[in-house]
């Protein structure tokens, strides 16, 4: 018989070292831990935290601007917002091309939108301009069709700049009869090295026409932008007409011949709205151009990028400090009414006699089998003007008829309501503390010569303390995300940020703002939880 | 119910007097029926007895915890009846200790005085010198978690004594904890009592307890005390079949009495021996009755009987070796049960079983009680 014990390693009986055959033995165990909270992870993993970290990304992303304006945004990269005057005309002719793309992709009114969060006015002003901006240069068009009718044809334009296998392939594609799956346009090399301006241009608008209008480029006169892009692109270098051959070369030399006038942005935008010759839209386009914003948190609570930098919003604007403030009030005032309300219950739950006990915790948790809405009607049915309270306090002549009270729509019948609602949340943890107390403590307590009040107040309630502890935090954390009781009940001034989250959500579909919000909350959360920990201690909560 | 214990008369030196004092939590039965008692100063007075026997229950109603349904309670000669517990200082040890857990062991003794608004330093002296008491001067700052179960209960002994009771009530103090930790805290609790001159009422379901630390121990059943009386006379001379059955090991005989002389009576048993006997309370011929003689005090000795004394025919069943006695087990009047104990002495004869001896005790250390009901 071989002695394992004196080898240098441990070794089990087959010779394997000892540590190996105990993980291999626990595989087992761990691998069927694994499988069995596998489901639940899943399920937490793709429904509860993928979504939370979405909308908490939503929160900084701001990626609208660069991609809707890429031009303008770089055009204004060495603008100074701050500055009294307007951005010079190329920030004019970046912001033409731009939403000349935008209106036609027809994401100018979502730009629109998102910039209007942080300046009100800004979607009007886009959408505005967004109609106008697709006339500016319709004289240069219409001087090009004067100076040779070929311009007026779609087909010139496609001959100028198409890949010449492009139009093969299209003309093939065309032929076959086909109405569907046009080939994808591409730009000829020659035309992208000699008039790469103007090809970009058309690479869009033939992008553009294919793919968001279903339409063929080759049957669609190009956007007014095209010609003036191509007028002063070959006005400024005429020899890149002679990349061309035959009638394209001609055309091109005589627009370069034809001094034909440059095209003015920032006239034609100042035509189209006279808020362009401020700096204000201007400003607002720099400042949110990068693809990361601190902007939904700054108006979350209540400020605003500025030129001058972060200031705080007009105080008609300023609310979501004064919700933060109010849902972290209420929510305390409700935790600490149901501690003073759910003690003595709890109390008098862990000290009768089962049977009464048992009867008691029935009513407590009959709440828990009504639905929330039903519960949070009926507070409506006996709190409202007209309601059930008022009319016994009239009937009985203690209020007058025009004196009913106002209990609901306000902070009050949010705080009743509430307080309901969450009062098991309170007496279950204080009751299962309780519980483990035994009445010899107080006893004792007594005997030693303790007055009922000092034996509880010295001895009963410090080792109620944790049980405290997890009623309040659990009825604090509730409360201050609760969303359908205040919504219901608190009118305008008994609502929670939760409400303001949910209309952002909802009804605004500001989400980036939501999500800033939503992401505050949670940071709030977090801090109280760790101002608790340290002065009530978080290993001292416990809920049984 | 008969009192073989010194009596007292009722006077001013009775301390703790309970005054036809009865208890009924359902107002059907009496948990405790008629009890009257008084302790004198400086006594330590057990209540001894199975549970449910009562005894609980007096010394609740005596701390203020249980109110009597009748009777009086009087506490230096004032009924205390009406009087909260905090109000009657009185100190008390609990079962479990019942130390503040949320306490340092300082702190738990603090307590009494702090509520009786006794000044920093003056409590801290009180502390120290209780602590002391019992031994744990080192461990005030400890909680009582921190502690095992023997000096818990020193910390409970001492939270109990610190503002200097004249009268300490203990539930059953020592049941948590393990033998020779017991013997350890019996010795020391009477020490203690007897060097403060408290008075003790003491309760217990402990024999031994009660019988190596009581000057007095009252024996509960049935809401009923027993007997009353010394530890001494509780063992040698129990006044009835529940005491003598219950206080020590007892061998049982069961018979009719059929002559009573006096001092003496002879008792015919079952199996148709005659025996002598002490008539404790049988009164009359053709009564029935238990003998009850303690196993020590069989005699197997031939040598050692009385002259004329009646013998019984035993047979040997069992013999266990005990280390400082030898335990037999004989068929004696067709009881199976009879037990002799038997010092381990050179000179003792180890019985072997199945052999047949005679046995036979003085007449005086054989006793005929009343006959438990329904044999």
């Amino acid at each position: 018989m071989t002695d394992h014990t004196a080898s240098a390693a441990a070794l089990s009986a087959d010779g394997m070292p000892l540590k190996r055959s105990l993980n291999r033995a626990l595989r087992r165990q761990k691998l069927r831990a694994f499988v069995l909270i596998a489901p639940l992870l899943v399920f937490v993993l793709f429904t509860f935290l993928a979504p939370i970290g979405d909308m908490l990304f939503r929160s900084v992303e701001n990626q609208i601007v660069s991609e809707t304006l890429p031009r303008t945004v770089k055009a204004l990269a060495d603008w100074d917002p701050a500055s009294d005057a307007p951005p010079g005309e190329a920030a004019f002719r970046a912001l033409g091309h731009d939403l000349v793309i935008a209106v036609e992709r027809k994401t100018h009114t979502r730009l629109g939108s998102r910039l209007n969060y942080e300046a009100s006015g800004m979607s009007s002003l886009l959408r505005s301009t967004g109609r106008d901006v697709e006339d500016i240069g319709e004289d240069v068009s219409a001087a090009l069709g004067a100076l040779d009718p070929a311009w007026t044809e779609a087909a010139t334009w496609v001959d100028l700049l198409a890949d010449p296998a492009w139009i093969a392939e299209q003309a093939a594609w065309s032929a076959s009869g086909n109405r569907s799956g046009e080939p994808a346009f591409r730009l000829s090399d020659t035309a992208s090295s000699a008039l790469p301006d103007t090809a970009e241009i058309y690479g869009s608008f033939a992008r553009i026409t294919q793919q968001e209008n279903d339409r063929s480029p080759t049957r669609q006169d190009p956007w007014h932008l095209v010609a003036i892009t191509l007028v002063e692109e070959i006005t400024a270098t005429p020899s890149a007409a002679q990349a061309f051959q035959g009638d394209h070369a001609l055309r091109l030399a005589a627009i370069a011949q034809a001094d034909l006038p440059a095209t003015d942005f920032v006239a034609a935008f100042g035509a189209s709205n006279d808020r362009w010759a401020t700096p204000t839209p201007w400003a607002v386009i720099a400042m949110y151009s990068a693809p990361y914003t601190p902007g939904y948190f700054l108006n979350a609570v209540d400020l605003g990028k500025t030129p001058d930098g972060i200031a705080p919003r007009p105080v008609e604007e300023q609310v979501y400090i004064l919700l933060f403030l109010r849902t972290m009030w209420l929510s305390l005032t409700i935790t600490g009414l149901c501690l003073l309300l759910g003690y003595p219950v709890a109390w008098l739950l862990a000290n009768l006699p089962s049977r009464q006990a048992n009867l008691l915790m029935i009513l407590v948790l009959l709440p828990f089998w009504t639905s929330l809405l039903v519960r949070t009607s009926a507070w409506k049915v006996l709190l409202q003007r007209q309601g059930v309270i008022n009319d016994v306090l009239v009937w009985i002549g203690l209020i007058s008829d025009d004196g009913r009270l106002v209990m609901i729509n306000n902070q009050l019948g949010t705080i009743i309501a509430m307080t309901h609602i969450l009062l098991p949340f309170m007496i279950l943890p204080l009751y299962s503390v309780m519980k483990t107390i035994p009445g010899t403590y107080m006893r004792a307590a007594k005997s030693l010569g303790a007055n009922d009040w000092s034996a509880f107040w010295r001895v009963y309630f410090p080792q109620s303390v944790p049980g405290i502890a997890a009623g309040s935090i659990l009825v604090f954390i509730l409360a201050i995300g609760y969303y359908i009781t205040p919504e219901l009940m608190g009118g305008a001034r008994g609502v929670f940020i939760s409400n303001r989250i949910a209309y952002h959500i909802g009804t605004s579909l500001n989400w980036g703002l939501a999500a800033a919000l939503g992401t505050i909350l949670l940071l709030v959360v977090l801090v109280l939880y760790w101002v608790y920990d340290r002065f009530v201690g978080v290993k001292n909560v416990k809920f049984g | 119910m008969a009192e073989t214990g010194p009596l007292k008369l009722a006077g001013t030196d009775d301390f703790v007097v309970f005054d036809g004092v009865q208890k009924s939590y359902d107002g059907i039965t009496l948990v405790v029926k008629d009890l009257n008692l008084s302790v004198p100063k400086g006594e330590f007075l057990t209540m001894l007895g199975p549970s449910g026997s009562g005894k609980t229950t007096c010394l609740m109603m005596l701390a203020g915890f249980e109110t009597a349904t009748s009777g009086e309670i009087r506490l230096k000669g004032r009924n205390i009846n009406t009087v909260p517990p905090h109000k009657r200082g009185i100190g008390m040890v609990f079962q479990n200790y019942a130390l503040f857990p949320h306490m340092s062991v300082a702190e738990n003794l603090a307590f009494p005085l702090e509520v009786r608004k006794i000044g920093k330093s003056e409590r801290e002296a009180k502390v120290q010198r209780a602590l002391d008491m019992v031994q744990m001067g080192e461990f005030g700052g400890r909680r009582p978690a921190q502690l095992s179960g023997g000096q818990q209960q020193r910390i409970a002994l001492a939270r109990a004594l610190v503002f200097e009771p004249e009268l300490v009530l203990m539930d059953e103090p020592l049941g948590a904890l393990d033998k020779q930790l017991r013997e350890q805290m019996q010795f020391e609790i009477t020490r203690i009592a007897h060097d403060l001159g408290i008075t003790v009422v003491y309760v217990t379901h402990d024999q031994t307890e009660a019988l190596t630390m009581s000057d007095r121990v009252a024996v509960f059943n049935d809401g009923r005390i027993q007997q009353l009386a010394s530890p001494s006379d509780l063992y040698e001379h129990p006044a009835n079949s529940f005491v003598a059955q219950f206080i020590g090991e007892n061998n049982r005989l069961m018979g009719t009495v059929t002559r009573i002389d006096g001092g003496t009576c002879i008792v015919r048993l079952d199996s148709g021996d005659e025996i002598d006997a002490k008539p404790i309370n049988v009164s009359k011929v053709g009564d029935r009755t238990q003998i009850s003689i303690r196993p020590e005090r069989v005699e197997t000795n031939k040598d050692r009987f009385r002259q004329g004394a009646h013998t019984l025919q035993a047979e040997v069943l069992e013999f266990i070796y005990m280390g400082d006695i030898f335990r037999t087990r004989l068929r004696v009047a067709g009881h199976d049960d009879f037990v002799i104990k038997t010092r381990n002495a050179p000179d003792q004869i180890r019985h072997q079983p199945g052999t047949r001896i005679e046995v036979g005790w003085l007449p005086e250390d054989c006793r005929a009680l009343d006959a438990p009901q329904g044999t």
